[in-house]
């Protein structure tokens, strides 16, 4: 108690009460010189994973997977690739990028529902009223974070809107969301150091006393992500979101768009250290003018924003260690409705993964001719996170306990997309 | 019973009041012996605590122990008006020798007139945000009136309005859907944006919100799981067919003004158009063309006419709705999941056959209750609130700690109360409270613009045509930045002269001690512990005895406590 009323109450005593148990300690403040000496090492082998999340389900018949003699093809004509697939002619940029890219096309799953089905391709499992289950990001960043000690800013972190928390992972690995400005609210609290520690001690005490009465796991989660807050307040690696500090020819590459905002600040959030970023696009739920809206607003967007990210992973080295996986909650239908419009679709289509040593270049799988039907084995989300997990090097025997005492096995034993690993 | 229903009648209170004090005496006596657990002679408060009790029983549970009387005293007003009590409602409430007093108390909350705006202003924001969510009528172009919606509703609420009636208006509604516009009704802006693409959004979310039947799925397929089929998805769709939002422009530009919802003939989509039996199509998955006609739930056929004059789908449909037992149910679930933090199903508005409720006997018996009192919302609100499990502490013990944590997958048994974080409006509103802040000054209007921009920071869109959308004041970081930084809690903490933390500092009448014991009452509903003092006490010497700036950073780390943020 005496450390309080003397005015230079050192950080480091300070986040030892805050801290409690050793490990919860923040890591900036305890990579030891241990820590420091493997620092490079682990830099070098680090992995990390982009998902690019497509909110309200893109009918991937019209980008990936054309069907251009079939009566409800639609107008979009293939071109091709710097891969073996064609794609949509509104997709030119990512045209010269599909040798880093591999295109599942028999994708077939069950929930065509837009809240079924973000939670199932979030995390491999349909919805369950008795457990929450992790999303993949959530996952990948809980099993990656121990390559990065001297990361200070969360692991996962969600741009835009969409994605799905950290079920029974607890709220330390939830998505860290932000806008695709960059600009973090709230981030700077005006008050010298000392003053904000002592605040913080008198702070600690009143949430240790609450904790101390057994009230349940909000509390305790409470506590956690205070810490999480403080030692982000204090980090110079909040640097990477601004994404306003780069140069305008780089901007532009990647579009004066939220998306394209979003793709170069998880590129910047990879380089930093980052394990796990979503970049939310939505718009996707073309019920009606499916084809003019892709046509003039949302292929555009996508296109030069996805390339400009690719390529850029590429270039500096990023892509054989980083994985990048496009996908929605389902795809639209074969039909063309009514009101020029595909509805919900989740039999057959398909995903773009890439990145972290899989195959670029190849199309996995096919549909038949007219895009109602998968051709070939089926996969599933299960099976998207499997491959993802084994390009990152993470063990698929990998097992959680879930809170209420089940054993779940990481990807819910979805298998290894064979394709992308020969 | 006789003084219970004395009691609800608060517009003559006043009147009655000697009669009631009377009647309480009487009571008392008369129900001491009848009553095993303190359920104040209300016989729904008694049923309800049977069946709790017979869940504990039979997995062996022993209920966490009572709340303390400021833990009760702060939920029961967060609950039911949306904020936490001032200190001297707190200090009132806690010093009251009346065995009866949270019968007292509950009462106060609905139906004293000093409450009615507060009580009204909390359920409009709850139901505003079940109706059109978080960011209805925000978006560019909107149809949706949000000031009109929540003008409905507050009026609904401030009247009492019965709960079958606002139904039946939210879905039967026509008119315009801004105040101020001729023939102005602001219940249409349920339905005002929910029309395109065939009505399919108004015909799923009617059935949710106020049936609890979960048909989203079944527009394009049979529900694999629950009896629902495709059939039924249209035949509930053929209902809204006649219904059409018009938009009406600012003269001279294409910005819409207001939109105005009518019901108009309807010829059916079939190739020779027959409106006097007007058929809607939808395709099965293998390709063939069904029809459908408007047929309810429980299979109640109407008049398939698509003439106005002959029959008004919506009105029927509105008919239909609040002869339903589904629709008692939904309610039940809805405010029971409110004031317990877990309804008897999860989620409370998926409550067909697939999906069976924990407590199903007093699911249907507080519907039938409800609907024999006339579906009065401020009834069932006080039979939840009196209930044993209502007045539980939300602390574990042995018996509880595990096999009633719903965080844990398990079904929630209500043997404790379960932590819960407040919504972002409750915390608006309780600092505005707890600071009478300048945010609470003003219109109506104005106050409630402030309001909507300061929570339009946490709201994250998914990006379909069905508005989903999340919030960040979750519990994760951006939320924890805005309690340590933000413009809210920098002008809660203010020390500017006239501020609430100057006035305190200068309060003549207390003693430092007090002081701090005012900024933990305030938040917490509490006094501070002795070590809670030590630490204040370091913190004035830390501020080099400056009274103002000590309470500053005792009130910044009370209101950024776990204690504070969780409703407990």
């Amino acid at each position: 108690m005496s450390n309080l009323a003397r005015n230079g109450m050192s950080r480091r005593h300070f986040m030892s009460h805050m801290a409690g148990a050793s490990s919860m300690v923040i890591p900036s403040l305890t990579m030891g010189q241990t820590l420091q000496d493997n620092a490079e090492d682990l830099k070098r082998r680090r992995k990390s994973a982009i998902l690019l999340w497509m909110g309200g389900g893109p009918s991937t018949m019209d980008i990936w997977d054309l069907k251009p003699g079939a009566p409800t093809g639609g107008p979009f004509k293939p071109i091709a690739t710097s891969g073996n697939a064609q794609i949509s002619e509104h997709m030119p940029l990512m045209a010269k990028q599909m040798h880093n890219m591999a295109i599942v096309r028999s994708m077939s799953t069950r929930e065509a529902d837009h809240g079924r089905g973000r939670y199932y391709m979030h995390t491999g499992y349909v919805p369950n009223p008795n457990i929450e289950h992790p999303s993949y990001g959530a996952v990948l960043s809980n099993q990656l974070i121990d390559q990065r000690p001297e990361l200070e800013i969360p692991p996962f972190v969600a741009v835009g809107g969409g994605s799905v928390g950290p079920g029974f992972l607890g709220m330390s690995w939830a998505p860290f969301t932000v806008s695709s400005t960059g600009q973090v609210r709230n981030l700077q609290m005006g008050l010298e150091d000392t003053r904000l520690y002592q605040r913080m001690y008198a702070l600690d005490l009143i949430e240790k006393g609450f904790i101390n009465q057994r009230r349940g796991s909000a509390a305790t989660d409470h506590q956690k992500i205070l810490k999480k807050t403080l030692n982000l307040m204090t980090s110079e690696q909040m640097e990477a979101f601004k994404v306003a500090s780069e140069p305008d020819d780089v901007k532009e590459r990647y579009g004066n768009t939220n998306f394209g905002r979003g793709c170069l600040m998880a590129r910047r959030l990879v380089e930093i250290g980052v394990p796990f970023i979503e970049v939310g696009l939505g718009g996707w739920d073309n019920h009606s003018n499916i084809h003019t809206t892709l046509r003039d607003q949302k292929l555009p967007e996508l296109d030069q924003a996805m390339s400009a990210l690719v390529e850029d992973l590429e270039q500096r080295g990023l892509l054989e260690d980083t994985a990048i996986v496009w996908m929605g909650e389902f795809s639209r239908t074969p039909r063309i409705n009514g009101n020029a419009g595909r509805d919900h679709w989740a039999r057959s289509w398909s995903v773009v993964v890439g990145g972290a040593g899989m195959n670029g270049v190849i199309a996995v799988g096919e549909t038949n001719s007219d895009g109602t039907r998968v051709e070939t084995d089926p996969y599933t989300s299960q099976d998207v996170m499997a491959s993802v997990c084994k390009a990152l090097g993470i063990s698929l025997q990998t097992t959680f306990t879930s809170n209420n005492g089940r054993p779940m096995k990481i990807a819910n034993s979805g298998k290894v997309i064979k394709e992308l690993f020969s | 019973m006789k003084r219970y229903s004395k009691m609800l009648c608060g517009k003559f209170a006043l009147t009655a009041a000697v009669l009631i004090i009377t009647v309480i005496g009487v009571a008392v006596d008369a129900f001491a012996q009848a009553a095993s657990t303190s359920d104040s002679g209300i016989p729904e408060v008694k049923f309800i605590n049977q069946q709790i009790r017979q869940q504990w029983a039979d997995y062996q549970i022993k209920p966490s122990m009572k709340a303390t009387d400021g833990e009760w005293v702060r939920r029961v007003y967060l609950d039911i008006i949306g904020r936490v009590p001032t200190v001297e409602e707190l200090q009132a409430y806690t010093s009251d020798r009346d065995r009866e007093k949270k019968v007292k108390l509950v009462q106060s909350l609905l139906h004293d007139d000093k409450y009615t705006e507060e009580y009204a202003k909390n359920w409009t924001t709850i139901w505003t945000n079940v109706l059109i969510g978080r960011s209805g009528g925000t978006e560019r172009n909107s149809l949706t009136n949000r000031e009109g919606l929540q003008k409905f509703l507050r009026d609904s609420f401030a009247r009492n309005k019965y709960y079958n009636e606002m139904v039946y208006e939210l879905v039967t509604a026509t008119g315009s859907n801004s105040p101020g516009q001729e023939n102005f009704n602001g219940a249409v802006n349920f339905l005002t944006m929910k029309l395109e693409e065939n009505a399919t959004l108004a015909t799923a979310q009617t059935s949710r919100i106020f049936l609890g039947l979960q048909v989203q799925c079944t527009q394009c397929h049979n529900h694999p799981f629950n009896e629902w089929k495709q059939q039924k998805f249209w035949e509930m769709n053929a209902f809204f067919r006649q219904t059409r939002a018009l938009r009406r422009f600012t003269p001279g530009t294409r910005d819409v003004s207001f939109v105005e919802l009518i019901n108009q003939d309807f010829a059916g989509e079939g190739l020779t158009q027959t409106p006097e039996k007007a058929d809607i199509y939808y395709e099965l998955r293998n390709g063939v063309t069904r029809v459908a006609y408007p047929v309810f739930v429980d299979g109640t056929k109407i008049d398939p006419s698509g003439y106005v004059e002959d029959v008004i789908r919506r009105t029927e449909l509105g008919k239909l709705i609040t002869e339903s037992e589904y629709m008692d149910k939904m309610i039940v679930n809805r405010i029971w999941s409110h004031f317990m933090g877990y309804g008897f199903t999860k989620p409370i508005d998926d409550m067909g056959p697939h999906n069976p409720a924990t407590h199903p006997e007093l699911v249907s018996y507080l519907g039938a209750q409800f609907r024999q009192k006339n579906y009065d919302l401020k009834e069932l609100i006080s039979w939840i609130a009196l209930s044993e499990a209502y007045s539980l502490s939300s602390r574990t013990n042995s018996t509880n700690e595990t096999i009633d944590d719903p965080v844990l997958g398990e079904t929630p048994k209500f043997s404790r109360f379960y932590l819960r974080q407040m919504r972002a409006e409750e915390l608006y509103e309780s600092l505005v409270t707890a600071t009478q802040a300048a945010n609470g000054k003003g219109s109506y209007e104005e106050q409630e613009r402030r309001k909507g921009q300061w929570l339009s920071q946490f709201i994250t869109a998914f990006g379909n045509d069905e508005g989903e959308e999340g919030t960040t004041f979750n519990g994760t970081i951006p939320q924890a930045l805005m309690m340590f930084n933000g413009d809210l809690i920098k002008t809660a903490s203010s020390k500017g002269n006239g501020s609430f933390l100057s006035n305190l500092a200068n309060d003549a009448e207390l003693n430092n001690t007090e002081k701090i014991n005012h900024l933990f009452l305030a938040a917490l509903s509490r006094k501070p512990s002795t070590n809670e003092i030590k630490v204040a006490n370091q913190l004035l010497l830390a501020r080099k005895g400056e009274l103002v700036a000590a309470l500053q950073d005792i009130w910044w780390a009370v209101l950024n406590s776990n204690e504070f943020i969780l409703n407990h």
